[in-house]
């Protein structure tokens, strides 16, 4: 059968099973959108490219398939740049396919024009220029197997406009992939296994480190029982939370620059951690050579590399994490079985007493100030925990992480490693639009939200009704917190203003339901209000206190044990967190 | 400066060169030399990189060079295992009253001359990093007007071939030719 390289293109993506684009269309990709329009296909045409990247990470996140964007060449390609390294920074699958100026008129600075490939090479796991219109199924095909096999990240295939317009014949599906040079790494090897169940046997002070593969991998169901069967703590990071629910006795909260006392502490006193999935990044060690000084570190990963980059390990395990977690929970029953439970009855006292006496603190008078924590804490009551929670970056993103209360996997969509503001809008698309009929809650700050705020038309117009609870504290919020504590107080351009836009008014012009709220006793009725509405986006204003700062907090480069409680906390209750007192030593 | 030799071999295809190099820049890796080249596999390139082990983790390098998908096989070459070799074309300040003493040297030193003029000469050198490193130590006296090296290149030293054993399936297809066992 003979295609257009456009049409074969469009077929590729059917047989691979997607189901939905998010895209823009432009001069160069113009000979894709026209079998686009016939296709099975579902395009949801974003309001700038940026949106339909941060769209397809979130479908992914919410999906655990693979998220596409569509974007044309030049400009339209270089603003999925950002998407594309958010998505290369947290491991998300995504395929983004590019429109790129006729193959005769590249280098020729035609209109439009930009090497795409050159300039996303070191954000995306793979991207291939496409020069021959016979390989586009195989570009297609190879583009997704490596966007979801291994550790998943973002590809991007660029195809020039007259590879599109160009004639090829269409074979059988799977076109043979040709990858001599891409493997993914095979089983874990049974006998680092069996001596990670021994250490975790043995350890008194054992802390699972979970990160985001678990999630990516799906083996939360795995972590659990190894977490119960072993008698450990968990801590879930930032890209890991909802992977053991935070109502678990075993459940320590986030680790971290802002992660809860006492999940930082647990990891600095832990004789054992063991990193699932989890890459010991510089937001949760801090400094590095301070951090869990007294544990041996069993680190599995499915990313060879990740291995030995910031921490060397007593037990390396390389491989899926799904396999190494049921195998590890089944070495760990069997241990457990024939010699009896691990003796860790010392160490989760000392946990209770940490989780008593630092918690996650803040104040909500009732006629003062709206706190953003409150916001969070009674969406995370009304639902249930049943929601899907995205957010931006910033204080916000903070707050979210540390005080909706996760259930499950999947129900929380962030920015983890690049820290892209803006993100939250367009992911609440993505992750509605793949969980259709599932409420989509967005937390977010007003700076971010200015970012990207444009893609509220779009959900509008595809009747996604996604609520954005805006936390308005007129400041980029967490600068100005930084600008606090270390920069005298001398707050350098970063006040917003809350009157500016009127974000109700906004919202009505896009079509969606807009609402604000400036008091604590008001929150649950204008949380129901938002929550009742089914048809359009809900934006929320929450006018909240522009003082408020996120803590716990280990300031940037500090060794995790310098860790601050905040304001909320006094002078006895900060010493008391510092000495840290333990019955399990 | 400890050096460290890999030997990777690539898939003969646009870009690659990009990725490796683009690879080495965004990790902030240093690269003291790079040379590129054929195989007898015309689908498969191979570089030989030689990275300084004080600023470079080479585990990491080694690892990180493997992820890359047009990358078929990463080998460190060790020092005493290998052969290695590199080529340098060298103009030297040669007045007729130091051409003897610089010919002397260069026979020394089994390097060529391949250019002559009245006050410069152009030698020829092959021959292992350290043993050109004297050399280059011996002609600064007389003054080195320009130079050019190709970069190290090397070989493991015996009936060993770099193959894509650890791999299954289409890696050990693509290989296949140049996994030859001499002995066979």
């Amino acid at each position: 059968m003979q295609l257009t390289g456009a049409q074969a293109l469009v077929r590729s993506l059917e047989q691979q099973g997607v189901d939905v684009v998010f895209g823009l269309p432009g001069g160069a990709i113009l000979p894709a959108y026209d079998p686009l329009l016939s296709s099975s296909l579902r395009h949801i045409l974003v309001r700038h490219e940026q949106g339909a990247g941060h769209a397809a990470e979130a479908y992914a996140w919410a999906t655990g398939r693979v998220g596409v964007c569509i974007a044309t060449s030049g400009p339209g390609a270089t603003n999925l740049v950002t998407a594309l390294a958010d998505a290369y920074m947290d491991s998300v699958p995504i395929v983004a396919i590019t429109g790129q100026v006729p193959s005769p008129m590249i280098g020729s600075d035609a209109f439009q024009e930009a090497d795409i490939t050159g300039i996303t090479l070191p954000v995306t796991k793979h991207n291939e220029l496409v020069t021959d219109v016979e390989r586009v199924p195989a570009a297609i095909a190879e583009a997704f197997h490596i966007a979801s096999t291994g550790r998943p990240g973002p590809v991007l295939v660029d195809i020039p406009k007259d590879i599109l317009q160009a004639s090829m014949t269409w074979g059988s599906w799977p076109p043979v992939m040709d990858l001599p040079g891409y493997r993914v790494p095979g089983p874990p090897d049974g006998a680092a296994i069996r001596a990670a169940a021994r250490l975790l046997h043995q350890a008194r002070r054992p802390v699972l480190y979970v990160g985001g593969g678990v999630i990516k991998s799906d083996s939360h169901a795995d972590l659990r029982r190894l977490a119960e069967v072993a008698r450990a703590p968990v801590t879930t990071t930032l890209m890991a939370r909802g992977a053991f629910p935070d109502a678990h006795p075993l459940a320590l909260g986030m680790p971290g620059m802002h992660g809860c006392y006492t999940a930082v502490a647990a990891l600095q006193e832990a004789d054992l951690v063991v990193a699932l999935g989890a890459r010991f990044d510089d937001r949760v060690t801090g400094r590095l050579a301070d951090f869990a000084p007294r544990a041996k570190i069993v680190h599995a990963d499915i990313d060879p590399a990740e291995i030995g980059k910031n921490r060397a390990p007593d037990v390396p395990i390389v491989g899926d994490l799904k396999v190494t977690l049921a195998e590890l929970a089944d070495c760990m029953t069997a241990l457990v079985t024939s010699e009896g439970a691990p003796d860790t009855d010392a160490w989760t006292a000392t946990i209770g007493d940490w989780k008593r006496q630092f918690p996650l603190r803040y104040s909500q008078d009732s006629d003062g100030p709206l706190k953003p924590q409150h916001v969070v804490e009674r969406l995370s009551a009304l639902t249930g925990g049943d929601a899907i929670v995205v957010a931006g970056v910033g204080q916000h993103q903070m707050h979210a992480a540390q005080h909706f209360s996760f259930t499950k996997p999947r129900s929380w969509i962030n920015s983890g490693g690049l820290g892209t503001m803006g993100f939250a809008v367009p992911a609440a698309m993505g992750a509605q639009v793949g969980r259709p009929g599932e409420l989509v809650v967005a937390i977010d700050g007003d700076g971010c939200f200015q970012m990207t705020a444009q893609e509220l038309a779009t959900c509008a117009i595809e009747k996604l009704p996604i609520k954005v609870l805006i936390m308005n504290n007129g400041f980029l919020g967490m600068v100005r917190q930084w600008q606090e504590l270390f920069y005298d107080e001398r707050y350098s351009y970063v006040e917003l203003g809350t009157a500016i836009p009127d974000y109700v008014k906004l919202a009505e012009a896009y079509g969606c339901v807009g609402l604000r709220c400036e008091r604590a006793d008001e929150v649950d009725a204008v949380l129901d209000k938002a929550l009742a509405v089914t048809d359009v986006p809900t934006v929320v204003d929450f006018r909240v206190h522009d003082r408020e700062g996120v803590f716990p907090m280990v300031p940037a480069g500090r060794p995790n044990d310098e860790i601050v409680l905040g304001p909320e906390f006094s002078a006895q209750e900060q010493q008391a967190a510092a000495r840290r007192e333990m019955t399990a030593r | 400066m400890s050096t460290h030799t890999l030997s990777v071999l690539v898939e003969n295809k646009p870009g690659v060169l990009a990725h490796v190099a683009g690879l080495f820049s965004r990790r902030a890796f240093n690269i003291s030399s790079l040379a590129v080249g054929p195989t007898q596999d015309e689908r498969v390139s191979r570089m030989t990189i030689v990275v300084d082990g004080a600023s470079t983790p080479v585990e990491q390098v080694s690892k990180q060079l493997d992820k890359l998908v047009r990358v078929l096989k990463v080998v460190e070459l060790e020092e005493d295992s290998a052969v290695e070799r590199e080529l340098a074309l060298i103009k030297v300040r040669a007045d007729p009253a130091a051409r003897g003493q610089l010919l002397e040297v260069a026979g020394v030193f089994r390097a060529n001359v391949v250019d002559l003029s009245p006050t410069t000469l152009v030698l020829e050198a092959v021959s292992s990093p350290a043993k050109l490193d004297a050399l280059l130590a011996m002609l600064e006296d007389y003054g080195i007007c320009e130079l050019v090296r190709t970069g190290r290149i090397g070989l493991a030293r015996g009936s060993t071939v770099i193959t894509d054993e650890d791999a299954g399936g289409a890696g050990s297809a693509a290989l296949a030719q140049i996994a030859v066992d001499p002995a066979a």
